[in-house]
């Protein structure tokens, strides 16, 4: 378990620039290891204190607090009348001890009012957590009318602050709409509400012997309602591709309370009837409606998989000559391929406790890469994995490879790609976060070049690069004990410039939220972003779903 | 007087994978183990590990070879392949596969009697006076193998080790074995049975040149009646069934409510 240092403390209160010391205590924030009977890791969050928040302007979004109405309390006896309408639930919560629909008190809305980096901070005076669509509609409809601003909440795994509030908007919670509500093997579809978390699916597809088409790292604690909000990629998109692909129907709620059916529950897979509305919906980060319900396609489970870890000495190119190899040589086989550079294996050694080098001396890169295994010719000499790889190391000499023997090791395996974002958490009191997709003939270039601007700005800070390299999908860390601030100023917006000039996105599957929203227009275009602004009024004419994200809006209070 | 040497054999067991989760069948007579990821029993792989350290510690002088066995189907040659790929020399697969309708119940390759009886075998073609297994099998932890072994072939035995030292240029060993008290210290002579526990050593991950080398090294089938072995089964499950799940649990405030509760249960006595 981390431990928060006198420093960590200290920094965290320089850095909000509220003058006000941290009240002494630790909370635990959400789980984010893949963990197949480990101890899983809590990792406390910097505490943040019983600060007095300003209520009309928000230094972390840089805005004023729009027009919206104040909460009152004839509106929060209301809200949870309407929150409270009566339908049985599966499973009760695994956050919070009491399955309540309505929290007010300031101790039990903290985990909701902050986000799992730790930099964001909302005011929120009410959480409401009702467990069927009606009463998600009810709640909208009261506040359209109320003009109350409301925050959807899944998991709160999000790493761009988009899943709190910025000022005192209610948050509005999926945690308790959590069942799994059909299976269908014979078509291979999966019906679940938004707030069953992503593992609960994942077993229960595999326990039926399906794949489900969506895997993160922040599994045990991410909910499929916030997955689809989001857009997640992960480590499946390579074989399943983006949810936009598999997802088949969903059921959302609109901001005047309008419950739309959009397909969730069908058991068709192809349907070109009209607009696609569904597809509005997927990546709109909570801003055109709710989420409540959503069924999927999932694919028949491979028989079995097959993990190896690959050490490559040597320079990027070869990571993507392995990469095009494994394309090809392997093919529909091919279910992951990830990888991280000699300075994450680093933060291991340093971190991780209990850590073993997979190999006897270090190496430029890590890859991971598993395959599934069909129907194979009984006492088969080799899986196509291990006669790839032996092709591989013939004609790669400085390459060390090592074979998972059993599923215990596999996850040995994962944990080392996995568990990254916690170990950099630890690495230094400053973190910083990219996620970029870039083209592969760029996708290195940017870390050393970041290595490059540091070094030249004399800033005692490490560049780690991770990521889902078969997606061009590169997560870039930079950790260190210079001021946040100072890195901040040094890194942006140069990193992100650099991204657009070489074709790149600035957020590849984390989303814009809080954090990126200066970005869009520079990402997009005006003429874009024009659009996308009308489709929003559109709408959400009140403006009501999760303000001051996504979009740069920055009203002034009269 | 010449220091003997080693010919170790390695007992290693296939079972369903440590990280698959098991349930029981619905008529409550196995658990359902049909198209379930099998790999080798991780105590199994502690004692691999252990031949093949040995081996690098001691020098190749010193131990003549490494041979790994397994009793089962045809499909532990899998296993037997890992133990090769992890540094065993040879492997010799004792085949159940063509064994009489009657006896070939799921409990055959699990008895321990069965098994034992099976590697005093193989230990008298091998000559081997080092025998390790791993303390236990993760699928009926029974726990007996190595001690019947020993008892058959009438040798010391050390089990639950997690320390194994030679004494120099000696067929003494000193172990340390884990037990409920603790560490028991305990030294003994070749030829000995060993049995392993998890803090013995950390397997290796098998690397694609090792594996690629095992592909080259014999795996010998033999069959039961080839070793003068009939493996019977002198068990018949008459039901399993999953473990009462756990009762509520209660969290106490402080230690009054603690000591409440003890006299409540009548655990503590009013004294």
């Amino acid at each position: 378990m981390a431990t928060v240092s006198l420093r960590d403390l200290l920094f965290s209160s320089l850095l909000s620039k509220v003058f006000l010391p941290p009240r002494a205590g630790i909370y635990f924030g959400p789980i984010r290891s893949r963990s197949i009977g480990y101890r899983r890791n809590f990792f406390p969050l910097k505490s943040c204190g019983e600060r007095k928040l300003s209520t009309t302007h928000s230094s972390e979004a840089k805005c004023w607090r729009g027009d919206y109405a104040q909460l009152e309390k004839a509106d929060i006896e209301a809200l949870a009348k309407l929150a409270d309408v009566s339908k049985p639930t599966a499973l009760p919560s695994k956050r919070s001890e009491t399955s309540s629909v309505c929290i007010t008190s300031a101790d039990q809305l903290r985990s909701y009012n902050t986000d799992w980096t730790g930099q964001f901070h909302g005011n929120s005076q009410l959480c409401l957590r009702p467990s069927n669509a009606e009463a998600v509609a009810a709640i909208l409809s009261y506040c359209n009318q109320k003009k109350l601003a409301v925050t959807p909440q899944g998991g709160n795994t999000g790493l761009v602050g988009g899943s709190v509030p910025v000022f005192d908007e209610i948050i509005l919670s999926m945690s308790r709409m959590n069942r799994i509500l059909e299976m269908d093997e014979e078509h291979g579809i999966v019906t679940v509400e938004a707030g069953v978390p992503l593992s609960r699916v994942d077993s229960f597809c595999r326990e039926r012997g399906f794949s489900f088409p969506l895997d993160l790292g922040a599994k045990d604690s991410c909910q499929i309602g916030g997955n689809l909000a989001t857009n997640a990629g992960g480590s499946r998109y390579i074989r399943y591709g983006s949810l936009h692909g598999t997802v088949l129907g969903l059921e959302v709620v609109l901001a005047d309370g309008t419950v739309l059916d959009l397909g969730s529950g069908k058991r068709i897979r192809k349907d070109n009837t009209g607009y696609d509305l569904k597809h509005l919906f997927i990546g709109s980060e909570g801003t055109l409606g709710v989420i409540t319900k959503a069924t999927f396609a999932c694919y028949p489970a491979p028989l079995g998989t097959q993990a190896a870890f690959v050490g490559i000495t040597g320079d990027f190119a070869r990571v993507r000559h392995w990469l095009l190899d494994a394309r090809r040589d392997l093919a529909e086989h091919l279910r992951a391929f990830e990888v991280m550079d000699a300075e994450a294996m680093m933060l291991h050694r340093s971190y991780s406790r209990g850590f073993r080098d997979p190999f006897r001396e270090p190496h430029s890169f890590y890859i991971l890469i598993e395959t599934s295994t069909g129907i194979t010719a009984e006492r088969a000499a080799s899986t196509p994995l291990e006669t790839w790889l032996e092709k591989m190391i013939r004609s790669h000499e400085r390459s060390d490879v090592i074979i998972a023997q059993d599923l215990t090791q596999s996850a040995q395996f994962w944990q080392l790609r996995e568990s990254l974002p916690e170990m950099v958490r630890q690495s230094g009191p400053s973190v910083l976060k990219y996620d970029l997709s870039l083209p592969l003939t760029v996708f290195y270039d940017i870390v050393e070049v970041t290595r490059e601007r540091l070094r030249q700005e004399a800033l005692d800070a490490h560049v780690y690069a991770w990521g889902h390299v078969a997606d061009g999908n590169l997560h870039l860390n930079i950790s260190g004990t210079a001021p946040k601030a100072i890195l901040h100023a040094a890194l942006e917006p140069w990193l992100y410039e650099w991204t657009l000039q070489h074709g790149g996105s600035c957020s590849a599957e984390h989303g814009i939220g809080l954090l990126k929203s200066h970005l869009l227009a520079r990402s997009k275009g005006t003429v874009t972003l024009g659009i996308m602004e009308r489709l929003k009024a559109v709408m959400d004419p009140n403006g009501i779903l999760n303000p001051y994200k996504l979009f740069k809006t920055c009203s002034r209070a009269e | 007087m010449s220091v003997p040497t080693l010919r170790i054999l390695v007992g290693v067991k296939r079972v369903v994978d440590y990280a698959v989760k098991v349930r029981v069948k619905p008529d409550h007579s196995a658990v359902e183990t049909a198209n379930l990821k099998t790999s080798m029993n991780p105590f199994c792989e502690l004692a691999v590990e252990a031949a093949v350290q040995l081996r690098e510690r001691l020098g190749a002088e010193r131990v003549a070879e490494v041979v790994a066995a397994s009793i089962g189907p045809a499909a532990n040659q899998e296993t037997l392949r890992t133990a090769l790929a992890m540094g065993a020399d040879r492997a010799v697969l004792v085949s159940t596969d063509n064994a009489s309708a009657a006896a070939n119940s799921p409990s055959l390759e699990s008895e321990p009697l069965g098994v034992a009886r099976a590697l005093a075998a193989m230990q008298s073609r091998l000559n081997a006076n080092l025998i390790i297994l791993g303390k236990q099998a993760i699928d009926d932890d029974a726990n007996q193998t190595g001690q019947l072994l020993a008892g058959i072939l009438n040798w010391s035995q050390a089990t639950f080790l997690s320390k194994i030292e030679f004494e120099e240029q000696s067929d003494w060993l000193q172990v340390d074995r884990e037990v409920d008290e603790g560490i028991e210290r305990l030294r003994l002579r070749l030829p000995c049975v060993l049995t392993c526990d998890l803090r013995l050593n950390q397997p290796r991950y098998v690397t694609l040149p090792n594996l690629m080398r095992a592909k080259t090294k014999p795996i010998e089938t033999r069959t039961p009646s080839e070793l003068g072995v009939t493996l019977n089964p002198h068990w018949m499950i008459t039901r399993v069934d999953e473990p009462p799940s756990r009762r509520q649990v209660t969290m106490l405030r402080n230690v009054d409510e603690l000591v409440a509760k003890l006299r409540q249960l009548g655990v503590l006595n009013r004294s």
